[in-house]
């Protein structure tokens, strides 16, 4: 039987587990009076029957999808012996067995051993098939007769379900951290790789960054320089521009919007600044690349300054731009919270509202606002789209905001876009960096949230 | 207890409004919130250097009136106030009035503790530095001592002048906020349930301080507390439902209330 049709099958019996152990407890009250002589309500022996119908059998079914196509194929290979050694040899005559099990491949020019195998393989998976359903339709209905059995008045089913429903939101939470720490692995392995070919000192402090690789032995050309320096003060540079820009803009508008504006203004211009951030990033990019790049230029060209098509001024302010509603929305947030007392205390003492929002309100949001501002500032670094299309691929180590620079994120694009070899230092690059990046953004993001949880705990 | 309904509620206040040497006068004051009245026909008269107390049942607008006396009302959306208020005979809401300059003559000192998360000695010396009332460190270092020696915080503070003033006890914190208030040498006092977030024994401080604060300044306290008024204060005022029904000398008050809604009142029938 397919895995989906038994999934549904066993759906099927936990529903039905369900309303019999809903019918079983209204039967074990019935002798007692009412349910109000039940330990717990019938919806939760109804809850653990088909809880204990449905779980174990569905774990098992998840066990065996994952796992057990590798043991039977390596079983498989474990039974041709000595015929493969090589590693890259093995996965080649794996794959042709598989084919030609499945018909994929036609069975008449295949070594001998390899239709044997296949003609075995095809045995072994419909046996595993039969196993599979057998085992799990018994669980399932083993399980549900086991908890059905167990209802009883004094069975304290609603503790029971409480603990698997805890259980259940562990899990959902575990896998949210299991995924970030899988991606961190697989980053940090690759990187680990990558600084093998390449030196660590040399990555992190050299000044020149061509990835250029030769593909082939024989090859005539550069042997690829992997200074990340000109990435990380591109990357700086922009985030810089990007922070001067949305900075000031944000938290002025933040604090009209928190102190001077009317309630009926605050509730339609928030939601419209918020829209901000939520332009698909590839817009700001052409808005970047094709308007404000070229104005840039223009402008320059006026005051008979020398400026790049791509530049990092034009890059960083249309960033600065997109993470504004970032820092205006926290600000926002953090000064409305101060306390009014706060404020009514200040403006009893004849301070003037600039006044009292300069020396009162903005110290006591001060710690929230920095918070606001690191994840800004954390995003501006990750952002790839207004930088890929607006400010250049050019490496340059320069701290001119004129010039075209390149940044961690647009590198890691170039080096992955388009077909690669997985395991040049040219693509294992992009790992490294990744890594630095996500090191980098993560520092951000902790500092922040530690701000940010040491203001909440000013005012009491 | 219920307030009785029953009893007329009358429109004429009984006792002593007025005083012949009035630091505050008011006439005929009523408040709205909105479209709501908050406040009826208030007419009264706060002395030089006098502790005048205001009492009543919760919701009876004595704090709204007491703020109404800095303007305290107009942070407030939708308050509105009419009738007369005057500090020296000048008209506290006209429009050509410096609303900054009455409220550093007019200080405050709020219900709950509300120090500036900065130090000790930034929190006294705020208002001095906006108003420009200290030429030099030298100065303003002298305003922060005289006015926390004038709330008795100084013995207690003068050794973390530059800690946070959050960290201070709750009655350590009020006391500072009194030293903030009367760091720009105001002339009245506001002070609107000083006590109410207070232990017994910071309370008493706080009074004391209050009796040594009357020799230099006029001081208008709204308190729940009744023995509070009884000890601290010279005249008293009742409000019932945003009527002011009796003022008296606190003595007479106490003892011999004029009116029975007063008595009630007093004596516990109901509040």
């Amino acid at each position: 039987m397919q895995a989906s049709t038994l999934l549904f099958i066993v759906i099927a019996l936990a529903v039905f587990g369900y309303f019999s152990g809903y019918g079983r407890s209204l039967k074990v009250a019935k002798p007692l009076g009412s349910i109000r002589h039940l330990h717990s309500l019938p919806s939760y022996y109804g809850i653990q029957t088909a809880i204990w119908c449905a779980l174990p059998a569905l774990a098992l079914l998840a066990i065996w999808q994952l796992f057990a196509d590798t043991l039977i194929h390596s079983y498989l290979m474990a039974g041709l012996g000595e015929l493969i050694t090589d590693q890259a040899d093995y996965n080649l005559t794996l794959n042709r067995i598989i084919n030609v099990a499945s018909g994929a491949l036609p069975a008449t020019g295949q070594s001998d051993y390899v239709v044997a195998a296949a003609a075995q393989l095809n045995s072994i998976a419909a046996i595993q098939k039969w196993a599979l359903t057998i085992l799990v339709l018994t669980l399932c209905s083993a399980g549900g007769l086991w908890s059905w059995r167990r209802i009883a008045a004094d069975f304290r089913a609603r503790a029971a379900v409480e603990n698997v429903l805890q259980k259940f939101l562990l899990a959902c939470a575990s896998l949210a951290i299991l995924t970030t720490l899988g991606i961190v692995m697989s980053v940090l392995f690759e990187s680990i790789q990558f600084f093998q070919t390449v030196p660590v000192s040399e990555f992190v402090f050299g000044t020149s960054w061509s990835p250029q690789t030769a593909i082939r032995v024989d090859q005539i050309g550069s042997s690829g320089s992997f200074g990340a320096v000109p990435l990380f003060t591109g990357t700086l540079l922009i985030s810089a521009i990007a922070m001067v820009v949305a900075v000031p803009v944000g938290l002025m508008s933040a604090i009209y919007l928190a102190e001077y504006a009317s309630p009926k203004f605050r509730r339609s211009a928030k939601p419209l600044l918020e829209i901000l951030a939520g332009v698909p990033t590839v817009v700001y990019g052409f808005f970047a690349a094709l308007t404000v790049a070229p104005l840039i230029r223009d402008l320059g060209a006026s005051f008979g300054l020398n400026v790049a098509a791509e530049s990092a001024l034009a890059a960083g302010s249309v960033m600065g731009i997109m993470i504004i509603p970032f820092i205006s929305s926290l600000a926002d947030d953090v000064i409305t919270a101060v306390p009014q007392s706060m404020r009514d205390g200040s403006l009893a003492m004849g301070a003037t509202k600039s006044e009292t929002i300069r020396n009162v309100v903005i110290p006591a949001a001060l710690p929230g606002i920095v918070g606001g501002i690191l994840l800004a500032a954390s995003r501006a670094i990750g952002e790839t789209m207004i930088v890929v299309m607006a400010a250049g691929m050019a490496a340059n180590l320069t701290a001119n905001p004129l010039e075209a620079v390149t940044t961690v994120t647009v590198q890691i694009v170039t080096l992955l876009t388009g077909d690669q070899e997985f395991d040049s230092a040219k693509t294992l690059a992009a790992f490294a960096l990744g890594l630095m990046l996500f090191i980098v953004t993560l520092g951000l993001n902790f500092l922040a949230l530690r701000i940010v949880k040491k203001y909440r705990e000013q005012y009491d | 207890m219920a307030i009785n309904n029953d009893r007329p509620i009358p429109t004429q206040s009984v006792g002593a409004q007025f005083h012949d040497n009035a630091r505050m006068s008011m006439r005929d004051v009523n408040i709205f919130y909105g479209d709501k009245q908050a406040i009826f026909d208030v007419s009264l008269d706060i002395g030089q250097n006098e502790v005048m107390a205001m009492i009543g049942p919760s919701g009876c607008g004595k704090s709204t009136f007491l703020r109404s006396l800095n303007r305290m009302n107009d942070t407030i959306e939708g308050c509105r106030v009419v009738g007369d208020i005057a500090m020296d005979g000048q008209d506290l809401y006209d429009s050509k009035l410096d609303v900054v300059e009455l409220r550093a003559r007019v200080g405050m000192v709020f219900q709950k503790p509300n120090p500036f998360p900065k130090s000790i000695y930034d929190n006294v010396a705020y208002g001095p530095k906006i108003h420009g009332l200290a030429e030099s460190r030298v100065d303003l270092d002298e305003i922060v001592e005289s006015s926390l020696r004038k709330a008795s915080l100084w013995n207690e503070v003068k050794d973390r002048l530059h800690q946070p003033g959050t960290g201070l006890s709750g009655g350590q914190q009020q006391r500072l906020c009194i030293a903030r208030a009367i760091a720009v040498n105001p002339e009245v006092i506001l002070m609107d349930e000083p006590c109410s977030a207070l232990d017994p024994i910071a309370t008493a401080k706080i009074e004391e301080l209050i009796e040594e604060l009357s020799e230099n300044f006029t001081i208008a306290i709204v308190t729940h507390s009744m023995q509070q008024a009884a000890r601290v204060s010279h005249r008293t005022a009742y409000f019932h439902l945003g009527r002011l029904i009796e003022v008296n000398p606190t003595e007479q008050v106490f003892t011999m209330p004029e009116h029975e809604l007063t008595e009630g009142y007093i004596t516990g029938r109901f509040g």
